[in-house]
C-alpha cells in the first residue's frame, strides 16, 4: 500500500532538491564578481552539479530512502563509496560520448560539454547512486515499466526522464538564427536539462499521489 | 500472391503524389528559358528608314548618370506631404525629393516605380537589368551560378565602353562576376547588420563621383531593408535610415554635373512588417527619382504621375546613354523622358521612333523566344504581331508621305501611332507577366490537398492491411475505371471544346476522382473491420510521431532547412536510441551485468528474461551514433553559412597537389571500395548464397572485382592525367572514356542477370538411402553448423506436395526412392537478390562521385546495415513470429531520416550552385550530344542516397526474418538438453516464412511501400506548403523553393526506387516459385 509518510518525506526531499538548483543560482553572484548564468555559464554549470550532489548526499544521510538491511563495516563502506564514485565518473564520460555522438562538437569547447555531462550525470546519475546505491542491477530493474518499488524509485524515474528529455529539447533553439546568447552551445541544453529536472522534481509527488491507488509496491 | 495489383496500387498512389507536385508547380513554380542572344550597335532589331542618325540606335543624351539604388524604398517613403503633420517614423524624411520636383519641375521627378513578383532584391535586380520579368528558375545554359546570362543594361554598357563603377549589395558581384570596371562589395547576409553596406558605400561614392574616372556609378544601399526586415517600417531606426538617405541624396545632388543623370531607386516595397517577397500592392510599389540638372522633361505635371513599370527604366536608360536596348528587354520607355524642350514636332519625331525602336526590340525578342520556348500563348502572339506589322506600315506610310501633311495633321498622326506602340509594348508585357510572374492560388492549394489526401490514402492503406488481404477489385478497379472514364469524358468535352482546361487540370481531376472513388470504396467495403480508428489517442504522443512531426515542423523554418545535415542525424539517433529504451522498459531485454568490482551482496531478486541482446542492441547504437558522426565529415555548404568550410573531400583527387597525400587518399578509396566489396561477398557468404555456379553468382564472383578495379583504373587515370606524357595522353583520353562505360556496361550486365535469373541457390544432391529430404542450409556446405540449419517445415510442406502430386498422378510409391536435396541459401534468397543490386546500384553511384566520396558510401552502407540489424533484434524481440510481416512506423521513418541524412554526407545540399555537374562527364569526357544522359547522371549523383535506400527499402521487411536465425537457435539450445525432439519445429524457416502465406506476404509488401511513401509524402507535404505559406519569406526564393525542388524529385527518385525494389522482390519471388515447380518435378522423377 501506499505510505503516506514516505510520500511527504519524499516531497520535502523534492523541495530540496530544486532548492539546489534555486541556491545555484541566486548565491554564485555574492561570491563571484559579475557573475550570470549566460556570461559565466560554465561557472554556474560546476555550482549547480555541486549542489545537487551535495543536497542528494545530505539527503542520503537523512532521509536514508534505501535502507540498508545489513549491518556493513569500514572496509565495505570505503568500498562503497569508491565505487559510487567510479560510477559517476564513468557516467560523467559516457554522457559525454553520447551528447558528442548526438552532434556537440568533438574538439571545441570540450570542456563545456563536458561540464554538461557532469550536470547531467549529477541531476540522474548522482540521484541513482544516493537512491539505489552503486548497483547496476537495481538500476536495470527501475527503468522498467514494472521496476519501480517504492515512491523513491517512481521519483527516480520521473527525474530522470524529465532531465534527459529537457536536455534534447533545449538542443532544438540551437540552429535557430536569432542569435540570443542563450542559444549558444551548451547553454540551452543544460537550461533545458535544469528545466526539466525542476519540473520533475515538482512533477513526481503530485504524480504518485495522483496514481496512488494504482501504484502497489511490493515489499522488499 | 498477387503481383500486378501489388504494383499497380502503389503507381498509382505515386501517380497521385506526382499529380500533385505537378499542380502545386504549375502553380508555385514560375519558369522561363533564358535567351542567350545580344542586342549589338550595329545590328538594330531591324532596318527601318526614318530612325534619326545615330551612332547607336538612338542620339545619345547623357554621357553619365549615377544609378543609386535604395532597397525597399517603397514610394510612400519617398513621397512628401507637406500637408501631414503628424508623420510617421517613415513619412516625410525624404525631403530633398520633395523640394526638387517642386522647385524645379523640369528637372526632377518622382514616380512609383512597380515592380514584378518576386519581390526578392536578386529577382529584381535580374528585373532591372535584363527588362525582363525573372521568374524563380530561369532556364539558361548554367545553373551552378547566380550570373546573369542574359543580355543586360550592365553588358550593354560595358560593351560600349562605359566605366560602369559598382559600391554596395555583393549580390551584384555573384550576378555580374568581374564585370565592373571599379567594384566595392559589402556583405549583405546579415539582415540584422544595418550600417556596414551603406557606411562602406559613403566612404566610396563622393570621391569617385568627384574623380571623373567612371561614366556610371552605381551605389546599392541596403539599411533601409534590413532595417524593414529587423525593426519593420513603422520604427524610430528606419526614420533614421531614411534621414541618412536624404542627406546622401542632396549632398550627391552637389557633386553632379549637368551632363550627369541622377536615377534614384527602390527595388522593391515592404509589407507592414518589412518582409517582402510576394505581390501584395505594398510590397511591389517601389520609388523612382530621375533628376538631372540639365532639363528633363518638357512639361509641368499637374497631378501625380503614373506608376512607372519596373522594366521601363530599361529601354529609357539605354536609349538615354546611347546604348542598344537589352535584347530580351521588355519594358517600354518612359514617356516623359523624350519629349525634350525642342520645337514640338521634332520632339514628336524623335519619341515616335524611340518608340518604334523600341517595340521592333521587343517583337524580335518575342520572336525568338517563341522559337525557343512554347510557354507563350500562340494565339496572343500571333494577335501581337499581326497589331506590330500594321502599325510599323501605318508609321512608314507616314513617314513616306510627311511633306503632304501640315504640322498639326502630322502631329496628331504620330501621336497616334505613338498610342499605339505604347498600348503594343503594355500587351507583350501583360502577356509574358501571365505566363511567367504570376502565382496561381488556386493550383498551389489544390496541389497541397492532392498531396494530403494521397498521405492520407497511404496512412488508411498502410493501418487497415494488416487485417486482411484487400479486395483489389474495389479498390483498384473500380476507382481506376472511375478516373479513366471521367478523364475520358473531360477529354471529349476539351475536344469539342465545351470546356477549356489544360492538362495539369485534367490530371488532378482524374487523381481526385480515383481518390474519392477509392475511399468511397474503402469506407464500404472495409468500414466495419476497420481497427484503426479506435486508436488511443496517446499513441500519437509515440516516439516515432513525435520524431515526425518534429521533421515536419523543421522544414517550415528556414534556420532548420539551412541545418538539415544536423537535425536528420540528431533525430535519427534520437529515433532508434528511443526504441531501444523503449524495448527495455517494456523489460523484453535485459542489459548484461555491468560489474567491475565484484558482486553486490544486495542482488536484484527478480530474474528478467535475460537476453545477450541487450549488449548487441548497445554497441549497434554505439555504432550508428559513430556512423552518423563520421558521415558528416563529407558534408557540402551552402551561401546562407558563411563561417561554413565545405569539406576537403569533395573536390576531386586530380586537384590535390602534394603527392604523396593524393597517393594516401587514392589508397584509401580504392581501400573503402575493397571493403565495400569484401563485405558484401563476406555477407552473402554467410547465409551460403555464393555456392551455387548460377550465372548470377559467378558475376557476384567475378564482376564484382572487375568492376572494382575498372574503378581503381579510371581513378588513376583520371587523377593524373595532367602528369601523363603526351604520347600517351591520346591512350589516357580513350581509357578514360572507355573504363567508366565498361562498368556501366557491366553494371547492366549483372542487373540484367538479376532480373533473367535472381536465384542463389545451390543445390546438391545425393543418393539417400534413409528418406527423401529437402534441406536447406546456409554456411559453406559442408561446414561443421550444417546440421542445425535444416528447414523441416520446407521440407515437410514440400514433401505433402509431393505426396500428393504422387497421389494425384497415380503414380505410387515411386517418389520415396527419390533422392535428397540440400538447398544452401534458400533462406536468405529475397534479401541475396536485393543486396547484389543494391551493392551494384552502389558501386556505379561510387564512380559518379568524386573519388574521395567512397568512404561516404561505405559507411552509408554500413548505417544501414546497422539500422536493419536494429530493426531485426527489436522485431525478434518483440514478436514471435507473426508481427514479423508488419514493418513497424520507427522503421521506415528510420530508414527515411537515414536516407536525408546520407543525401547531405554524399557532399550534396539542395540548392543549384551545391550540385554536382562533373558527375555528367564521366564517361563523357567529350560532353553529350543531347540533354537526357546527363541529366540521368546529374540525377543519380544527386539523389543518391535516396536511390539506394529507397531501392532497398524492402530489406526492411526481410531483415527480421534473416535475424530470426539466431534467436531461434539460442531458443532451441535451452530446450535441446531437456527435449531432443523439438528440434524440428524450432528450426528458423527464416524468409521461407513469407513464402508460406503468400497473401500476407503481398499485403505486407503494400504495407511497406505505403508507409515509406506516406513518410516520403508528409515530408514533401511539409515542403510544399513551407514554399506556399512562406512565399513572403525572406528566405523563400533562397531556401524553401530550392528545398522544395529538391524534396519534389526526391520524391520522384525515391518512388520510382522504391516501385523497382518492390517488383524486384516480386521476381525473386516468381523465380523461387518456379525453382519449387522444378524440385517437385525432379522428385517426381
Ligand atoms: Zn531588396
Ligand atoms: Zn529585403
Amino acid at each position: 500500500m501506499m505510505d503516506e509518510a514516505e510520500l511527504r518525506r519524499l516531497s520535502a526531499g523534492h523541495i530540496l532538491c530544486g532548492l539546489a538548483v534555486v541556491v545555484s543560482l541566486g548565491v554564485p553572484p555574492f561570491l563571484f564578481e559579475d557573475f550570470s548564468l549566460l556570461g559565466s555559464h560554465l561557472t554556474w554549470l560546476c555550482v549547480c552539479s555541486a549542489c545537487v550532489i551535495t543536497v542528494n548526499v545530505l539527503l542520503l544521510l537523512t532521509l536514508k530512502p534505501n535502507p540498508s538491511t545489513k549491518r556493513s563495516s569500514f572496509t565495505h563502506k570505503v568500498n562503497k563509496l569508491y565505487r559510487t564514485c567510479l560510477y559517476f565518473f564513468v557516467s560523467c564520460l559516457l554522457f559525454h560520448g553520447i551528447i558528442v555522438l548526438y552532434g556537440a562538437p568533438l574538439v571545441e569547447s570540450v570542456g563545456e560539454t563536458f561540464l554538461f555531462a557532469v550536470l547531467l550525470s549529477s541531476f540522474t546519475t548522482s540521484r541513482c547512486l544516493c537512491i539505489l546505491g552503486p548497483n547496476f542491477h537495481a538500476w536495470i530493474r527501475v527503468f522498467s515499466k514494472d521496476g519501480a518499488m517504492s515512491v523513491w524509485d517512481h521519483s527516480l524515474q520521473i527525474t530522470t526522464f524529465c532531465s534527459i528529455v529537457g536536455a534534447w529539447l533545449g538542443a532544438f533553439p540551437i540552429p535557430l538564427d536569432w542569435d540570443r546568447p542563450w542559444q549558444v552551445w551548451p547553454i540551452s541544453c543544460s537550461l533545458g536539462a535544469t528545466f526539466g529536472y525542476v519540473a520533475g522534481l515538482l512533477l513526481a509527488p503530485f504524480w504518485i499521489y495522483w496514481n496512488r491507488k494504482r501504484l502497489t509496491y511490493k515489499s522488499r | 500472391m498477387r503481383r500486378a495489383p501489388l504494383l499497380l496500387y502503389l503507381t498509382w498512389l505515386s501517380v497521385s503524389f506526382y499529380s500533385g507536385i505537378w499542380l502545386f508547380t504549375s502553380g508555385f513554380l514560375l519558369m522561363r528559358i533564358e535567351l542567350n542572344n545580344q542586342s549589338r550597335c550595329s545590328e538594330p532589331p531591324s532596318p527601318a528608314p526614318h530612325r534619326q542618325a545615330a551612332p547607336c540606335w538612338f542620339p545619345q543624351r547623357f554621357h553619365k548618370a549615377v544609378i543609386v539604388i535604395i532597397d525597399a524604398l517603397k514610394y510612400d517613403f519617398a513621397k512628401y506631404n507637406p500637408a501631414n503633420n503628424n508623420p510617421k517614423p517613415y513619412e516625410n524624411k525624404l525631403g530633398i525629393i520633395h523640394q526638387l520636383t517642386t522647385s524645379q519641375p523640369q528637372h526632377a521627378r518622382l514616380y512609383p516605380f512597380r515592380a514584378d513578383p518576386p519581390t526578392t532584391t536578386m529577382q529584381r535586380i535580374k528585373g532591372f537589368t535584363t527588362g525582363s520579368l525573372p521568374t524563380f528558375v530561369d532556364v539558361g545554359s548554367n545553373f551552378a551560378s547566380y550570373a546573369i546570362q542574359e543580355d543586360n543594361l550592365i553588358h550593354q554598357m560595358i560593351q560600349n565602353g562605359k566605366r560602369v563603377v559598382f559600391m554596395g549589395d555583393d549580390t551584384w558581384d555573384g550576378l555580374f562576376p568581374k564585370k565592373f570596371y571599379k567594384s566595392f562589395f559589402f556583405p549583405s547576409f546579415n539582415v540584422k547588420d544595418l550600417h556596414t553596406v551603406d557606411d562602406g558605400i559613403l566612404q566610396h561614392l563622393y570621391p569617385t563621383v568627384d574623380g571623373g574616372d567612371w561614366d556610371v556609378v552605381i551605389a546599392h544601399f541596403l539599411g533601409v531593408d534590413h532595417c524593414g526586415h529587423k525593426h519593420g517600417p513603422d520604427h524610430a531606426e528606419t526614420a533614421k535610415k531614411l534621414t541618412q538617405m536624404n542627406q546622401v541624396i542632396s549632398t550627391l545632388i552637389d557633386h553632379l554635373d549637368d551632363q550627369t543623370l541622377l536615377v534614384v531607386a527602390g527595388d522593391h516595397g515592404m509589407t507592414d512588417t518589412g518582409d517582402h517577397g510576394g505581390d501584395s500592392e505594398k510590397e511591389v510599389t517601389a520609388a523612382l527619382f530621375l533628376y538631372s540638372k540639365a532639363p528633363l522633361f518638357a512639361d509641368q505635371l499637374q497631378t501625380d504621375p503614373p506608376a512607372v513599370p519596373q522594366v521601363n527604366l530599361v529601354p529609357s536608360l539605354s536609349l538615354l546613354l546611347g546604348i542598344p536596348i537589352p535584347y530580351s528587354n521588355l519594358g517600354a520607355i518612359i514617356d516623359d523622358l523624350f519629349g525634350f524642350p525642342r520645337d514640338k514636332l521634332t520632339a514628336q519625331l524623335s519619341k515616335t521612333s524611340a518608340y518604334h525602336l523600341n517595340a521592333q526590340q521587343v517583337a524580335r525578342y518575342l520572336d525568338s523566344y517563341s522559337r525557343a520556348a512554347g510557354d507563350l500563348p500562340a494565339d496572343k502572339l500571333r494577335v501581337l504581331a499581326d497589331r506590330f506589322s500594321s502599325l510599323t506600315a501605318e508609321y512608314e506610310q507616314l513617314m513616306a508621305h510627311q511633306e503632304q501633311q501640315s504640322e498639326e495633321e502630322l502631329e496628331a498622326h504620330l501621336q497616334m501611332i505613338i498610342q499605339g506602340l505604347r498600348s503594343y509594348l503594355d500587351q507583350a508585357r501583360e502577356v509574358c507577366m501571365e505566363s511567367w510572374a504570376r502565382f496561381h492560388p488556386l493550383h498551389m492549394i489544390m496541389g497541397c490537398i492532392i498531396l494530403l489526401t494521397s498521405c492520407f490514402l497511404c496512412y488508411i492503406i498502410a493501418e487497415a492491411g494488416s487485417a486482411s488481404t484487400l479486395p483489389y477489385k474495389y479498390l483498384l478497379g473500380y476507382p481506376l475505371l472511375f478516373s479513366i472514364s471521367a478523364t475520358a469524358m473531360l477529354g471529349l468535352a476539351i475536344w469539342m471544346s465545351v470546356v477549356e482546361l489544360d492538362l495539369v487540370t485534367v490530371c488532378a481531376a482524374a487523381t481526385i476522382v480515383y481518390q474519392m472513388s477509392f475511399y468511397f470504396n474503402f469506407r464500404t467495403r472495409k468500414g466495419s473491420e476497420m481497427s484503426w480508428r479506435k486508436r488511443p489517442i496517446y499513441l500519437i504522443l509515440s516516439g516515432p510521431w513525435v520524431v515526425l512531426l518534429v521533421r515536419c515542423c523543421s522544414l517550415f523554418s528556414d534556420s532548420y532547412v539551412v541545418a538539415e545535415a544536423n537535425v536528420a542525424p540528431f533525430l535519427l539517433t534520437s529515433l532508434l536510441t528511443v526504441t531501444v529504451v523503449k524495448l527495455h522498459w517494456d523489460s523484453k531485454l535485459m542489459l548484461p551485468t555491468f560489474n567491475p568490482l565484484g558482486n553486490e551482496s544486495l542482488k536484484p531478486s527478480l530474474t528478467p528474461t535475460y537476453r545477450k541482446d541487450g549488449s548487441r542492441l548497445l554497441g549497434l547504437l554505439a555504432a550508428l551514433g559513430l556512423c552518423v558522426r563520421l558521415s558528416g565529415l563529407f558534408h557540402n555548404c551552402r551561401e546562407e553559412t558563411p563561417d561554413c568550410q565545405p569539406s576537403s573531400f569533395l573536390s576531386p583527387l586530380s586537384s590535390v597537389r602534394d603527392p604523396d597525400i593524393k597517393n594516401f587518399s587514392y589508397l584509401c578509396c580504392i581501400v573503402c571500395l575493397g571493403f565495400i566489396v569484401f563485405f558484401i561477398r563476406k555477407w552473402l557468404q554467410h547465409y551460403g548464397n555464393l555456392n551455387s555456379s548460377s550465372p548470377l553468382v559467378l558475376y557476384v564472383r567475378w564482376g564484382f572485382p572487375l568492376i572494382v578495379l575498372g574503378i581503381a583504373c579510371y581513378w588513376a587515370l583520371s587523377s593524373g592525367t595532367e602528369d601523363s606524357l603526351a604520347k600517351l595522353r591520346e591512350l589516357t583520353h580513350l581509357a578514360l572514356v572507355v573504363s567508366p562505360r565498361a562498368i556501366y556496361a557491366l553494371a547492366a550486365l549483372g542487373l540484367l542477370l538479376i532480373l533473367w535469373n535472381p536465384i542463389t541457390i545451390f543445390m546438391k544432391s545425393r543418393a539417400s538411402d534413409e528418406d527423401n529430404t529437402v534441406t536447406t542450409y546456409h554456411g559453406a556446405p559442408g561446414s561443421a553448423a550444417e546440421l542445425q540449419h535444416v528447414i523441416p517445415q520446407i521440407y515437410r510442406k514440400m514433401q505433402r506436395t509431393l505426396k500428393s502430386r504422387l497421389q494425384h498422378g497415380g503414380v505410387g510409391e515411386d517418389g520415396k526412392k527419390g533422392t535428397a536435396v540440400e538447398a544452401y541459401g534458400l533462406g536468405s534468397v529475397y534479401s541475396a537478390a536485393m543486396v547484389i543490386t543494391i551493392s551494384i546500384l552502389t558501386l556505379v553511384l561510387i564512380m559518379l562521385h568524386s573519388e574521395r566520396l567512397t568512404p561516404a558510401f561505405l559507411l552509408l552502407l554500413l548505417e544501414a546495415f546497422i539500422i536493419l540489424h536494429i530493426h531485426g533484434h527489436v522485431a525478434n524481440l518483440y514478436s514471435d513470429g507473426v508481427e514479423l510481416f508488419s514493418v513497424p512506423w520507427y522503421a521506415v521513418l528510420a530508414w527515411s531520416l537515414a536516407a536525408s541524412q546520407h543525401f547531405y554526407s554524399t557532399g550534396h545540399q539542395p540548392v543549384f550552385p551545391a550540385i554536382h555537374w562533373n558527375s555528367a562527364f564521366v564517361g563523357f569526357q567529350d560532353g553529350h550530344t543531347n540533354n537526357i544522359i546527363p541529366a540521368l547522371m546529374v540525377a543519380a549523383n544527386t539523389f543518391s542516397a535516396s536511390i539506394l535506400f529507397s531501392a532497398g527499402s524492402c530489406l526492411l521487411l526481410l531483415w527480421p526474418f534473416l535475424c530470426e536465425a539466431p534467436t531461434a537457435r539460442r531458443k532451441k539450445g535451452k530446450k535441446e538438453s531437456r527435449e531432443g525432439d523439438t528440434e524440428d519445429h524450432d528450426m528458423p524457416m527464416m524468409e521461407m516464412r513469407l513464402r508460406e502465406d503468400p497473401d500476407r506476404f503481398s499485403v505486407a509488401l503494400l504495407q511497406l511501400g505505403t508507409k515509406y511513401l506516406f513518410i516520403q509524402g508528409v515530408q514533401l507535404l511539409s515542403c510544399v506548403c513551407a514554399a506556399m505559406i512562406l512565399r513572403r519569406h525572406l528566405m523563400v526564393w533562397k531556401v524553401f523553393a530550392p528545398k522544395f525542388l529538391f524534396e519534389g524529385l526526391g520524391f520522384v527518385v525515391s518512388s520510382l526506387f522504391l516501385l523497382l525494389g518492390i517488383a524486384l522482390v516480386l521476381r525473386v519471388d516468381c523465380a523461387v516459385s518456379n525453382w519449387f515447380k522444378r524440385l517437385i518435378v525432379q522428385q517426381n522423377r
